[in-house]
């Protein structure tokens, strides 16, 4: 068991030294990989950076509720109570038709043609302020709003949302092909630099066999070779992203002082890191194993 | 040890390099093979550490049939195997220490006590002083030595030698045979193979007469 264990770590020992002995190529490698992966990955966090924005920025939606004419003074205070009562609802704001008017009279500067009215068009109406949802619940709540009696017109305002949520749903597709493809070409990356290791090590792995080396054995060296290569893959990624990240943070201080706000883009989370990592190093894993089950097989010594 | 019966080998191409071969080497046996180029001694060898198969017939080594031996069990029939060969096979990206040091490495030996074993084989072959030398510095009968270290350094059973005094003048082949000599003393089953005269008249021993991929008695 100790011994296994040594093994393991003389092979990554091993590993290391091999990925030093060659410095520039090494480089190069973990530069390709570290770019592949970075595009992805960078594209990830702005759409984070951007939806977590734009909920600030906007806040939530609302949803305007006008009653029907006939409704009663009873009635609206009832419903008034009944809607703050609802599990689904922040907090809600009655406007009288009068005071509606007025407002129109004032913001829109229409007072003259308002002036002229024999009577008030406008209903009563309550402004809906719901807990932070996502579209189809605020939608759901709309459907259970119009239902209610004297409700004459639910209108949720969620064309910006809509618009917002499709662009960003655009957005991760992008990003997902972007991450399928790259995530091949570091296979391919890994693939080659194996295929090329084996070949160069040719001689080594046939008389390894001759003294009775198993397949395993011979495998183990390249296979963590893949791995570590892909993992570092994953660390210059990793710095990639937050000195962008970082060099995007300082201009931007200076952009948003001028819009009077404070915004910063924030980095990878621990958790995205880890996965980013572990997802390299598996990468790393399956571009080394194919091309060792590919051409190991190939060297058998006459 | 190792026993043939009706052994042929058949090439892809047709050539039959061996024709129904039986023989019988029992343990701690020395014996020569013996026969011209081309006689099929490098395929007996190449057969006996299953680098090929035999076509027919059943060749077994240490209890295990060469023909149906599966691929997963190859390595270990091996490691009882110590082969020398007439190219050496030696690695030039690492000393003579490393070179004897692969099949403990291999058979996962603990670091230390494979570096008492590689110091003890490569002072057996009279190669200590130079365990940190390349092979690619070392002469000829060296290079054979530092195989033959190599080969015996796991303590195999069985050696198989394909013309290990191939190449050397007679004072080098002398001092190989000498070491050969030593190792069926202690009980090592081995198989010479050779065409060279003066090595089977200045150490007799049996032999196993190969011609066109035949025994010859």
């Amino acid at each position: 068991m100790r011994n296994s264990v040594l093994q393991h770590l003389r092979v990554i020992r091993f590993t290391f030294q091999r990925l030093l002995h060659n410095p520039s190529s090494t480089l190069l490698n973990l530069l390709v990989i570290g770019i592949a992966l970075s595009l992805p990955v960078g594209g990830y966090v702005l759409l984070k950076n951007v939806q977590n924005a734009s909920s600030q920025m906007a806040g939530t939606p609302q949803i305007s509720v006008f009653l029907n004419p006939t409704t009663t003074p009873d009635e609206i205070s009832r419903f008034g109570k009944q809607l703050k009562e609802h599990a689904a609802i922040d907090h809600i704001e009655f406007v009288p038709r009068d005071l509606a008017l007025k407002q129109i009279q004032v913001s829109t500067g229409l007072a003259d043609v308002i002036g002229g009215l024999s009577q008030n068009p406008l209903p009563d109406a309550f402004i809906i302020y719901p807990v932070p949802m996502d579209v189809k619940k605020l939608e759901l709540l709309r459907d259970d709003l119009t239902s209610w009696p004297k409700f004459e017109h639910v209108q949720l305002d969620s064309a910006w949302a809509y618009k917002l949520e499709a662009l960003l749903k655009f957005c991760r597709l992008v990003v997902l092909i972007l991450a399928v493809m790259l995530s091949f070409a570091l296979i391919a990356i890994t693939f080659n630099t194996i295929r090329l290791q084996i070949l160069t090590q040719r001689e080594e792995i046939e008389v390894s066999k001759l003294i009775g080396a198993t397949n395993g054995f011979i495998r183990r060296p390249f296979i963590y070779f893949g791995m570590a290569q892909g993992f570092l893959g994953g660390i210059t990624a990793w710095l990639i992203i937050s000195i962008s990240l970082h060099i995007l943070n300082l201009s931007l201080v200076g952009l948003t002082k001028l819009y009077g706000t404070s915004f910063t883009l924030s980095p990878l989370s621990l958790g995205d890191s880890f996965s980013l990592l572990a997802f390299s190093a598996y990468l790393g894993w399956l571009g080394a194993w194919l091309s060792v089950s590919q051409h190991l097989w190939q060297i058998e010594p006459k | 040890m190792i026993k043939f019966n009706q052994v042929y080998k058949r090439y892809p191409g047709g050539h039959e390099a061996l024709k129904n071969l039986s023989f019988d080497i029992a343990e701690g046996d020395m014996v020569y093979l013996t026969g011209h180029s081309g006689a099929g001694k490098s395929t007996l060898l190449k057969l006996i550490a299953a680098i090929e198969r035999p076509t027919s017939g059943s060749a077994i080594v240490r209890g295990q049939n060469i023909k149906s031996l599966k691929g997963s069990a190859l390595p270990y029939l091996r490691r009882n195997l110590g082969l020398i060969f007439q190219d050496h096979k030696l690695l030039f990206d690492r000393n003579a220490f490393d070179n004897v040091m692969l099949p403990l490495q291999i058979c996962g030996f603990d670091h230390r006590e494979s570096s008492k074993r590689v110091r003890a084989a490569l002072d057996k072959v009279g190669l200590l002083k130079r365990e940190k030398t390349n092979p690619i510095a070392l002469s000829g009968g060296e290079q054979q030595r530092l195989c033959i270290a190599r080969a015996i350094v796991n303590r195999p059973s069985i050696l198989l030698a394909d013309e290990p005094t191939g190449n050397l003048d007679a004072e080098y082949s002398t001092e190989i045979m000498n070491i050969f000599k030593s190792f069926h003393q202690v009980g090592v089953t081995l198989l010479i193979s050779t065409h060279d005269e003066s090595v089977l008249r200045q150490f007799p021993a049996k032999a196993i007469a190969l011609k066109s991929g035949e025994l010859v008695i």
